[in-house]
């Protein structure tokens, strides 16, 4: 079953000063199923926060139908089984952590005990179990992220989505982030998250959608999208002092280590035949495949002329 | 629905309270509400007058700064610091935003203008020239405070914190100079002006309602009516404002 739907959405802009329409989003059609870790990736300025923003409802499709559970996405209802945690999120900075959780659980209508577990479970399960009653004026950017996470989680929701979740931690609190989206699948739960980090999609993902200049680009299982083949291999060699190869080229030389590319087995296999005649101490061997960073890459090159800087700094602006 | 808009009152009230301007309002409050002692001493037989003049003038002046300040925050704040993302994430109608940040501001108002009248009136019971009409004066400013922090939320969602406070404070003026639209009307010949003088003194928020000072410092009778006027006024023009509040964050996009 399909737990988020985006039919046919299009969403576009206009400019302070003109009165020309510029699309952010055209004709998106895209569907999340229950239990999956869905990967929404893309540059900066793609659309990936503008889709994010439509499907919770704080901007509106200028065409298209966006459906949650099966249901008309614009039913404030259906929010009881979302969480939520926007890019680059700003908080109450006068609240204290346990307030700030305790307030967010009020909206749900939750009983004064049960708003007290999960407010002290969810700060445990984020790392900041004794971090709560400092205010968020107080806290890094990591452990915001971190509070930000545990509000969106306060509703044990069926669906959660994050708009760059990794952004701005340091490897530490990336980890713990990933953790506990794996942890949300085990549960069973659905998340959709954004994301430029790309490493991080490719551990965790059961399948990806590939935004680029607002279009869907790809969507699939990593596997189907990116060849996984060895496009070619990089052989990093010591002592070798002349510059002619049998195959391939050379392409960089520091001190007495070579760094050769060979596009074929064949002449990779030729390649260390010639080394071992010649004496070179051979290094590393290393097979390069097409990874999702090069497809992105690929599918990205070309920036639309006609878009204006305005349209995609909008997107871009939380980022910085 | 009473829960959400109370939790969001609430934490709208806690931002107050740990709000700098609201501190320094207050505190410039009593000290012109002291002054007021000060100057009653330059002028000869009209001491109670001044003080009582002065007193209510101080808090009518820093109730509605505080009604502009933080009410024009109230909705724009929250878009530009982008807290209301998570907030309307939530399962909460954009409507019910509106009036829990209203809600938080009436409270807000009513603790600081409790604050303000409770020093001036110690002023006064220890002068011996404590009036209990009084009490009625500070209620109706507490009502203007009210219907101007309503206005100021419609402008919070119509626009920047800058404009709005210029227009809001624009509307306090106005609101209080509606008799001289009366007054040209009077004048005009063409039925055309005389009917858009009407219009306007019709449309605009009228603040001379929650006026009685002058009667309570003077000592002259206050008809009855008027503060069961200025209480339905306050009700049904407090309430077209905060709707169309309402309706216009209602189709606001949240960039």
């Amino acid at each position: 079953m399909a737990v988020l739907e985006l039919s046919g959405i299009s969403k576009s802009y206009r400019t302070h000063l003109s009165l020309r329409k510029y699309w952010i989003l055209r004709d998106l059609t895209l569907s999340v199923r229950e239990g999956e870790i869905f990967g929404f990736i893309g540059t900066n300025g793609a659309g990936k926060t503008t889709t994010i923003k439509l499907a919770i409802g704080l901007i509106f499709p200028d065409g298209g139908t966006i459906r949650i559970f099966g249901e008309d996405a614009r039913r404030v209802g259906l929010r009881r089984r979302i969480g939520f945690l926007p890019e680059n999120p700003y908080f109450y900075d006068y609240l204290t952590g346990v307030e700030f959780l305790d307030f967010h659980a009020r909206l749900f209508g939750l009983g004064s005990q049960e708003r007290r577990r999960r407010v002290q479970d969810l700060l445990e399960r984020v790392g900041l179990g004794n971090r709560g009653d400092r205010q968020l004026r107080h806290y890094s950017k990591g452990m915001l992220q971190r509070i930000g996470l545990a509000q969106a989680l306060i509703n044990d929701p069926d669906l959660v989505i994050l708009d760059e979740p990794m952004s701005g931690l340091d490897p530490i609190g990336r980890r713990e982030v990933r953790d506990i989206i794996l942890d949300l699948k085990a549960r069973g739960r659905t998340v959709f998250f954004s994301t430029h980090i790309l490493s991080d999609t490719e551990t965790i993902c059961d399948r990806v959608g590939m935004l680029v200049r607002g279009t869907l680009k790809a969507v699939g299982a990593i596997d189907d999208l990116v060849a996984r083949q060895v496009r070619f291999w990089e052989v990093a060699v010591r002592g070798l002092r002349d510059d002619h190869l049998p195959c391939g080229r050379i392409v960089s030389r520091r001190e007495d280590v070579v760094l050769a590319r060979v596009e074929t087995e064949d002449d990779l296999k030729r390649l260390l035949r010639f080394l071992d005649a010649r004496g070179g101490a051979l290094i590393s061997v290393t097979p390069a495949r097409e990874s999702l960073e090069d497809l992105l890459i690929r599918e990205s090159r070309g920036a639309d002329p006609e878009r204006p800087a305005e349209v995609r700094e909008r997107e871009a602006q939380h980022v910085r | 629905m009473f829960a959400r808009v109370a939790a969001i009152a609430l934490n709208t009230f806690r931002e107050a309270i740990r709000n700098r301007i609201l501190y320094t309002l207050l505190v410039f409050a009593v000290a012109m509400i002291s002054f007021a002692q000060i100057l009653s001493l330059l002028t000869v037989g009209s001491e109670e007058k001044i003080i009582k003049d002065f007193g209510l003038a101080s808090i009518d002046i820093f109730g509605v700064l505080t009604s502009v300040f933080i009410g024009i925050g109230l909705v724009s704040g929250e878009i530009e610091r982008r807290t209301v993302y998570t907030l309307l994430a939530k399962p909460i109608h954009r409507f019910e935003f509106v009036l829990g940040k209203y809600g938080g501001l009436m409270i807000t108002l009513l603790v600081n203008t409790t604050v303000m009248a409770l020093w001036f009136f110690l002023v006064l019971i220890v002068k011996g020239m404590f009036d209990p009409r009084l009490v009625l004066a500070v209620l109706l400013l507490y009502f203007q405070f009210l219907l101007i922090t309503a206005i100021a939320v419609l402008f919070s969602c119509l626009s920047s914190p800058i404009l709005s406070s210029v227009l809001t404070l624009a509307l306090y003026i106005i609101g209080h100079l509606l008799w001289s639209l009366d007054l040209l009307k009077e004048k005009l010949t063409s039925p055309v002006g005389k009917t858009a003088c009407a219009a306007l003194y019709y449309l605009l928020p009228n603040l001379q309602n929650f006026d009685i000072k002058g009667q309570v410092v003077h000592g002259l009778p206050i008809d009855p009516a008027v503060p069961a006027f200025a209480t339905v006024y306050l009700v049904l023009y407090g309430s077209a404002v905060l709707l169309g509040a309402c309706a216009v964050f209602q189709n606001k996009e949240l960039q």
